[in-house]
């Protein structure tokens, strides 16, 4: 909360013109952002140009004056780093092509596994307001269900991290298992695919 | 006691983006002016 009163704050200073501002801005959450790239795509440099390109976007927007104040500066951030990690695969994907004869059709043969479109997106939206609601979350909880899920982290290595007993770390996974679904009830929202 | 070979992998990796990625961000800021007029607004870097 007290971050979140910050960084807005910095946030009117940069629109005003303080470039000092966002200095700060960047070096607040530049380990967790990068962390959170780093994690979805495993590699420095990509890691690093996602990073860039994220902050470019943003820069952009509140420059344009078209960033709204009613959400949160860092979920906003991970959002458009997220879209940009979705970009870097969607582009990197390799799709090999098949003529097939009216005999035979290659995929009787190969399954598709990928998701069509519709489920993509419907995927797209469920890991983005899973995000927004993981924000929501107390701080420990969000961290040990981070580190547990995202960076399929075993609990004994999250403890090592954390500096809690692993008994504590499972605690806390288990409160922010229950805290999700009660957000998820509270805010309506279905998370199906 | 068996002798373990194995190496125990943290998973954890914690990054920060480097500083020359930073300093761009900064310089870039610093050179990008957005001008409005008649409701469009124009981006121009003045590197």
């Amino acid at each position: 909360m007290e971050h979140q009163v910050e960084d807005s704050l910095l946030i009117k200073r940069y629109i005003d013109g303080d470039e000092r501002a966002l200095a700060a801005l960047i070096g607040r959450h530049n380990q967790r952002i990068s962390s959170f790239i780093y994690s979805k795509v495993n590699d420095r440099e990509v890691t690093e140009d996602i990073f860039q390109d994220t902050f470019m976007k943003v820069i952009r927007t509140l420059k344009r004056g078209a960033y709204s104040e009613e959400g949160k500066f860092l979920p906003w951030v991970m959002r458009i780093s997220h879209n940009l990690i979705i970009d870097h695969f969607r582009k990197n994907r390799r799709l090999p092509m098949f003529e097939g004869a009216d005999s035979f059709n290659i995929f009787s043969v190969i399954g598709d596994e990928k998701l069509n479109i519709e489920k993509q997106i419907i995927k797209d939206q469920i890991d983005s307001d899973l995000t927004l609601l993981i924000e929501e979350l107390p701080n420990e909880q969000k961290e040990v269900l981070l580190m547990r899920i995202y960076r399929d982290m075993s609990f004994k290595e999250i403890s090592e991290n954390t500096g809690v007993s692993i008994n504590t770390a499972l605690g806390r996974m288990r409160y922010a298992l229950i805290n999700l679904r009660k957000l998820i009830d509270q805010n309506n929202i279905v998370l199906t695919n | 006691m068996e002798k373990l070979y194995t190496k125990n992998h943290n998973k954890c990796k914690l990054v920060k983006a480097k500083p020359e990625t930073v300093e761009f961000l900064l310089n870039y800021s610093k050179s990008l002016k957005i001008t409005k007029a008649k409701g469009i607004s124009f981006e121009s870097n003045m590197n």
